[in-house]
């Protein structure tokens, strides 16, 4: 039993996260649509914007799972400043992010000059898009494994352990397996925060079309040219971001 | 393969040294807390004891320079929760061990069969874990143990979550299944202490407190749980004018030196309850509190703080007992049983 008073602020959350969702699809001219969303610029950056995340979303998968394993199932002096610092791109403006990394990896940033004698520019690149996306989605699907790694408990890896399994073995039989739904709704996580990354992006790589500039950016930059074309393209990231939720969702009723 | 073990794990009070021959099925036996786990922990190369050795046949697992990791000890576990993966099937779960070890998809599975067939799951092999029930899933575990190839099994109260319609048929599995294996078995069970080990060590706050043939330990109990599951009322103290702690008894064996600790211990059927002490008695009258009444049969277990008393039904109604009752407990001399520790 709830009180009933409470129905009226829950209805009241509920229009206010909706209603602009609304907005959009009645803005919308969906007699053009098609030809709205299918522009060159348009498809250059939906294009963009795909590659890019997948990429950032590997890389998180690559280095935040040994990350949130590492976080969960060791200990060691200091492992909460690590945690906490880890997560910090959740609550750090992204453009504070943006201008963190341009001056780790940009001419003359921290590693500037050692990337400069590899002959790599990574600022206003679409490296620099995928690093970008990587930081700010990094702590998703940390937060989401290391959750799903302390849900599941070391019962099941020490048993493996007594029936002879080499650590390498019981973390490809046991573990992953284990954590699967936990994996797979973080990487849904991170490739929607990728998706939709601005901030970071146009800080560090900058706007330019078919390199650096992603459908956000896309969206930014048609927003006072041609409004019919940013509502159009808003309204696909509205789409992708339904799927995702869908997907997420899928993921954690399979645990 | 003999297992020599000693251990002092200083945080946990644990201060253990046994050894389980070849072949041999040691029951640990012990109140909550006592150190049990603690045990299998150090066994299983768990935890990394303050000091200590252990050893199996000549191989060092644990000794000072020396700590071989879980998976390379060929040391199985079977404990309370089966445990089994969730996202295998059975089958694929008894051969988890095998193709740990190297074996190939074929020959795992084959072990797998085999040893699903010892333990009487054969028909369960394509199931998930969450479609065989607590006692299936235990037999599997059991199997998935067995098909890893130990050379030293650990038992931790195999049994102790399970229902009890099922125990007396995994018993005697367990029983084939054990004879000629060297297994250390952690239970609270009288029942399977008697029935899978051969020897018993009775472990309290940390240490061995009593060690020997099952049917020794619960016949002649010297601790104050070995007594209680045996079913038997123990008192101690020294041995001195016939009596220990005085009560009066007839030594078995050899008499106690005067002072030295003693036992003495009687069933709970030997004793008389009486709500005043009967006078001019030889008996022992033992002044006590009724805490708990629990019927058995056509009896009455009456527990008084720490000692017990079985009287007929209508004995104990028209004693009219009630936890909190004061009542006298009398027992013969000649009903108890005197030894020194």
């Amino acid at each position: 039993m709830i009180p009933r008073w409470l129905y009226a602020p829950a209805a009241v959350g509920a229009a206010f996260v909706l209603l602009p969702l609304v907005a959009i699809a009645a803005r919308v001219e969906w007699t053009d649509l098609f030809d709205l969303v299918t522009s060159q610029a348009s498809k250059d950056a939906l294009w963009l914007s795909l590659r890019t995340s997948a990429i950032a979303t590997l890389l998180c998968l690559l280095f935040g799972t040994p990350m949130a394993v590492v976080l969960a199932r060791t200990s060691f002096p200091g492992q909460g400043v690590v945690r906490s610092l880890v997560l910090l791109p959740l609550v750090l403006p992204p453009v504070v992010g943006g201008i963190a990394l341009l001056y780790t990896f940009g001419r003359r940033g921290l590693l500037g000059h050692e990337l400069d004698v590899l002959g790599l520019q990574v600022a206003f690149s679409t490296t620099a898009v995928v690093l970008a996306q990587t930081f700010v989605a990094m702590p998703f699907l940390v937060v989401s494994i290391e959750g799903a790694l302390r849900t599941a408990g070391q019962r099941y890896e020490v048993a493996a352990a007594s029936l002879g399994a080499r650590p390498t073995t019981v973390f490809r039989r046991v573990t992953l397996p284990l954590v699967l739904p936990g994996l797979v709704s973080g990487a849904v996580l991170a490739f929607a925060r990728s998706l939709g990354e601005f901030g970071a992006t146009i800080t560090f790589a900058g706007s330019l079309q078919g390199v650096t500039r992603t459908l956000p950016l896309e969206i930014y930059q048609l927003r006072e040219t041609d409004v019919d074309a940013a509502v159009a393209l808003s309204l696909v990231l509205v789409v992708v971001a339904v799927l995702v939720i869908g997907l997420a969702r899928q993921g954690r009723s399979a645990a | 393969m003999n297992l020599r073990f000693e251990a002092v794990v200083a945080d946990r009070g644990v201060d253990v040294t046994l050894d389980v021959a070849d072949g041999e099925t040691l029951a640990v036996l012990g109140p909550n807390g006592a150190g049990k786990s603690t045990l299998l922990e150090v066994a299983a190369g768990l935890l990394r004891p303050d000091r200590g050795r252990v050893t199996l046949d000549d191989r060092e697992l644990t000794a000072p320079g020396t700590f071989v990791p879980t998976h390379d000890r060929r040391i199985a576990m079977l404990a309370q929760d089966p445990l089994l993966f969730p996202h295998l099937t059975v089958l694929e779960n008894v051969a988890f061990g095998p193709r740990s070890r190297g074996a190939g998809r074929r020959d795992a599975h084959a072990a797998a069969r085999h040893w699903l067939g010892e333990v009487g799951a054969a028909d369960l092999a394509d199931r998930r874990p969450g479609q065989v029930s607590g006692g299936q899933a235990q037999r599997v575990a059991l199997a998935r143990a067995l098909a890893a190839d130990p050379v030293l099994l650990l038992l931790d109260e195999p049994m102790a979550a399970l229902d009890v319609a099922v125990l007396p048929a995994l018993r005697q599995t367990l029983r084939r299944v054990l004879a000629g294996r060297t297994v250390v078995l952690v239970t609270h069970d009288v029942l399977d202490a008697l029935l899978l080990a051969d020897r018993v060590v009775v472990l309290e706050g940390g240490r061995v407190v009593e060690a020997g043939p099952t049917a020794a330990v619960l016949e002649r109990p010297r601790s104050a749980f070995a007594a209680r599951i045996a079913g038997l009322n123990l008192v101690s103290g020294s041995w001195r004018d016939g009596a220990v702690g005085g009560v009066r008894g007839i030594p078995v064996g050899p008499e106690p030196a005067s002072g030295a600790p003693a036992v003495a211990v009687f069933r709970p059927s030997a004793v008389s309850v009486f709500r005043e002490a009967p006078g001019g008695s030889p008996r022992n009258s033992l002044p006590v509190t009724v805490t708990d009444l629990e019927p058995r049969g056509d009896q009455v277990r009456i527990r008084a703080d720490h000692l017990a008393a079985d009287v007929t039904v209508q004995s104990a109604a028209e004693l009219d007992l009630a936890p909190g009752t004061p009542v006298v407990f009398a027992v013969k001399a000649s009903e108890v049983a005197v030894y020194g520790t």
